[in-house]
């Protein structure tokens, strides 16, 4: 949809020739795109109109350039790159305008906003790409490093994310990919001045660690998610090297154990940090050390300890540090506690001192004799991460009582439905919950069930994201959670036992999932599992309008439950499949929609090595990328995991063998 | 405990049929290549008593390539019953792991009927208390190491594995305890300090209430009790 934007100064309409015209898209982002047209024209001076008519752009063709704007925009890939960059032929056509114009995109942060911003015409596209401080790349194989940084000369910040998510439950062969040394090297180059780095399931050596301490001069937060390939020995030349360090948050990342000394390489002088997270850090840590540059960092506010930190040396670092907002206990257990004298630090105290505590987690080897020491911040959660710790519903009941401010709380099943009643009775604040299984396998006795999910549904309304497993489901209490959560973003359910029908009636659970789907009209998440036939997947192509991830596993009967989600979901983003019998005719029948994903991926399904075929020469800005199980040989022609994405970068030459580029 | 483990790992490998329940040990090792043969056999079989309403099966052709190898390392709480699809659940396999270590933890425990049995350990001439869970250890032997790793400078009579033994020893007992070496000794419920290593393991657990590591001079005092004892015993 094509549409004429004039401007007005005053009350002076100024020539319509010296309009723009712009091809809106027609999802959500045209009344943002609206607004900050109005935003940033209402800025522009009468000036502006003489300036406008000396700019090329009018005066040239400005059809063809706009009509040059809109077919890319057909095309246009979400993270907003078009190809080719605007070419600077001629003079810098107005200064001011640019200049205004910079200083309004300034306050657009959001990177959905800004992608629009860039649509509307050359001008706007090269102030944005001035702007832009922060990239974000959702899949590093999607771009190449040089056209990001010859787009954003400016960039300050980067946000990258490599494997896709099911090569966390080992999916995936290790050496896959996701290398971040090539947009290191990269980056390094262009961007000395680069203060920050977010990754996520990307590869990281040591080396590239090192690297990034001596290239980046005045950097500040490092944040690695579900990354690998580094050890301590990297950690200790990145954290001594870095002195103007900020954040080092290493989540869920596998570090491994090079028996450096790394906490005693900050550097001794006062330290900037402000957040320091190594709880999935396996090894031991130098308690003396880390005592000693706690106390050195007045700005330290969120303070995560791995499991070697006894209880007593939690004391002592609190005792140190009562500003802090969000606390990773370490093991909270007194294993190795020194006691200068023969009673027990006054635990509740130290916590009571914490009186900015907003977000706990920790517990790793938790011993619950302990647990009424937290008994005073509890009034001031609004998070609480008690996932690792084994505890049941009568040790939950005296902390949970006191939470009512709290909204995000993952958790171990081992508090049973009765434990999550008793959330359901206090926490009415409830955004996001999450009951991970103390035994996760297939044919471990199920410690919650449907009662557990009718409670929270009932008692907790604002409910907007859950992730439950569960070994019992039925549909009647998915139904109520759909009616009860109007809020729900994300649901993701997972019944361990695989094809489980719903436990009381027998049938398969399509009805409700069909209910999520159709009642809750924010859903964008969806994770799906029990016995499940094609009406699933029928109910979310007709309902699920806003999914844009998608997670399948052990469902479906035939080619048509793809086809419905395919056909139906204009949202889809990201979409991960195993073990369905979804075959080539289903995947042909996403062809109209490839460019619009993320990614796709499928392993264990029924689709061969000629539909994958078929689909890579018929789109050729897909990747298509076809991995053989580790120990044996193709025996017929299905293949076992098929993973394709869109990419302006064509085929990678890193894969290893085991992955085929069709 | 050692046999147990030795025939449950046999059982894995020669097993065609069900999976049996109540074996003994803990499966420590990886799976290697070669056995995951065998166990797809147990696998297809043990499927089909389990999951019960499953349409696709006989449908599927390539469907039921089942990777039975584990990529973490096995729970070594108790035996799987049966093994188990790579992936799935979709749980992380580092938070298995760390639930794994505590059902472990917490396993073990629940065996001996309380869950931690701290003690303070004070010796003579420290400037500060260790505490020790004796739960952690099963045997004196155990124990005697811990408390050595502790305080360096301690040591029981001549080299560890005997030191303890040798308390049953009359004679021995009579040297060691005449020369300036540290003995330990505890506090029983009674509130009879003895020396550690009269009793059995599991009732020294049950009875101690504190630990004492003293100069072997000042334990002279408790030897006859011991010695009594030693001469009942044997």
């Amino acid at each position: 949809m094509v549409v004429r934007v004039a401007m007005r100064d005053g009350n002076r309409r100024i020539s319509s020739e010296m309009g723009t015209d712009v091809d809106i898209k027609k999802d959500r982002r045209r009344h943002l795109l609206s607004d900050t047209l109005s935003l940033s024209f209402s800025l522009i001076r009468h000036t502006m109109a003489d300036q406008m008519s000396d700019d090329d752009e009018s005066r040239q063709s400005p059809q063809s350039d706009l009509d040059f704007t809109s077919n890319k925009a057909r095309n246009c890939i979400a993270t907003g790159s078009v190809s080719g960059h605007p070419e600077f032929r001629l003079p810098y056509p107005d200064q001011v305008l640019e200049n205004v114009l910079e200083n309004v995109l300034h306050f657009l942060p959001s990177r959905r906003d800004r992608n629009a911003a860039s649509l509307v015409c050359k001008s706007w596209y090269r102030v944005e790409a001035l702007t832009r401080s922060e990239l974000f790349i959702g899949n590093c194989y999607a771009v190449s490093p040089t056209r990001a940084t010859s787009r954003f000369p400016r960039a300050r910040a980067l946000h990258l994310k490599g494997k896709p998510r099911f090569a966390d439950f080992n999916l995936m062969p290790p050496d896959w990919g996701a290398h971040f040394n090539p947009w290191l090297l990269s980056f390094a180059k262009a961007f000395p001045w680069l203060e920050k780095v977010y990754l996520k399931r990307m590869s990281v050596t040591n080396d590239d660690l090192a690297t990034m301490a001596e290239s980046f001069s005045g950097f500040k937060d490092l944040v690695l998610v579900c990354c690998d390939g580094f050890g301590t020995s990297g950690l200790a030349i990145f954290v001594s090297k870095c002195r103007e360090l900020r954040v080092l948050d290493l989540i869920e990342s596998e570090v491994a154990d090079d028996e450096t000394d790394w906490i005693s390489c900050f550097p001794e002088c006062e330290s900037q940090l402000e957040s320091l997270i190594f709880d999935c850090v396996e090894s031991p840590i130098n308690f003396e050390a880390l005592e000693k540059l706690v106390a050195r960092s007045p700005s330290l506010k969120k303070l995560k300890l791995n499991r070697h930190v006894s209880i007593g040396q939690l004391y002592q670092l609190m005792v140190q540090a009562p500003q802090v907002t969000h606390l990773g206990t370490g093991s909270f257990s007194p294993l190795e506690v020194d006691m200068q004298d023969d009673q027990e630090p006054d635990y509740v105290t130290a916590f009571a001192d914490c009186k900015s505590l907003v977000c706990l987690s920790g517990f790793r080897e938790i011993v619950p004799d302990y647990l009424p020491a937290v008994y005073p911040i509890c009034a001031n959660l609004t998070s609480l991460n008690f996932s690792y710790a084994n505890i049941t519903a009568e040790q939950l009941k005296p902390i949970i009582s006191n939470c009512h401010k709290l909204q995000v709380f993952w958790v171990l099943d081992s508090i049973r439905d009765e434990g999550l009643q008793a959330v359901a009775a206090t926490c009415k604040e409830l955004r996001e919950l999450r009951v991970f299984p103390v035994d996760a396998r297939e044919d471990s006795d199920g410690l919650v069930s449907e009662v557990g999910l009718q409670a929270i549904s009932e008692d907790c309304r604002k409910l907007q994201s859950i992730l439950y497993f569960c070994q019992r489901m039925t549909n009647a209490a998915v139904i109520a959670m759909s009616k009860n959560c109007p809020d729900l973003a994300v649901f993701r359910l997972c019944i361990m036992g695989r094809h489980r029908p719903d436990h009381v009636t027998g049938e398969p659970m399509d009805d409700g999932f069909g209910a999520i789907v159709k009642n809750c009209k924010k859903l964008t998440r969806l994770a799906v599992s029990g016995l499940l036939t094609d009406k699933a997947f029928e109910y979310i192509g007709r309902y699920g309008k806003l999914v844009s991830t998608l997670s399948v596993a052990f469902a479906g009967d035939s080619d048509m439950g793809l086809k419905y989600v395919l056909e139906g979901c204009p949202q889809l983003k990201k979409l991960e499949i195993r073990d369905s019998p979804f075959g080539d005719a289903a995947l042909c029948s996403g062809l109209h929609h490839y460019y619009n994903m993320r990614f796709l991926w499928m392993s264990s399904c029924r689709v061969t090595r000629q539909g994958c075929q078929q689909i890579a020469c018929a789109m050729a800005r897909l990747v298509v990328e076809v991995i053989r199980s580790a120990d044996e040989e193709d025996m017929d022609d299905c293949v076992e995991t098929l993973y394709m994405y869109r990419s302006l970068v064509g085929p990678r030459n890193d894969a290893p063998k085991i992955v085929t580029i069709l | 405990m050692e046999v147990g483990l030795k025939m449950g790992f046999e059982e894995t490998e020669l097993r065609l049929g069900l999976p049996g329940g109540g074996e003994g040990g803990e499966v420590v090792r990886k799976r290697g290549f070669s056995e995951t043969v065998d166990l797809k056999l147990n696998l297809s079989s043990s499927k089909q008593d389990t999951s019960g309403m499953d349409p696709n099966d006989e449908k599927v052709t390539g469907l039921n390539k089942e990777k039975n190898l584990l990529l973490s390392a096995t729970d070594p709480a108790k035996p799987p019953a049966k093994a188990q699809v790579v992936g799935w659940p979709p749980v992380r396999s580092f938070r298995k792991n760390i639930l794994a270590t505590a059902i472990r933890k917490s396993g073990s425990d629940e065996s001996s009927g309380e869950k931690v049995a701290f003690v303070k350990v004070s010796m003579d001439g420290a400037p500060y208390l260790r505490k020790v869970d004796l739960r952690m250890y099963t045997s004196y032997h155990q124990l005697s190491d811990a408390l050595a790793k502790m305080f360096s400078y301690f040591t029981i009579g001549n080299c560890g594995s005997q030191g303890l033994k040798d308390f049953m020893n009359e004679s021995k007992l009579m040297d060691l305890l005449n020369g300036s070496d540290y003995v330990p000794t505890y506090e029983d419920k009674d509130g009879d300090w003895m020396l550690v290593g009269d009793v059995p393991w599991e009732m020294f657990v049950e009875s101690c209430k504190r630990l004492r590591i003293m100069k072997g001079t000042e334990a002279i005092g408790l030897a006859p009790k011991a010695v009594e004892k030693c001469k009942k015993m044997s």
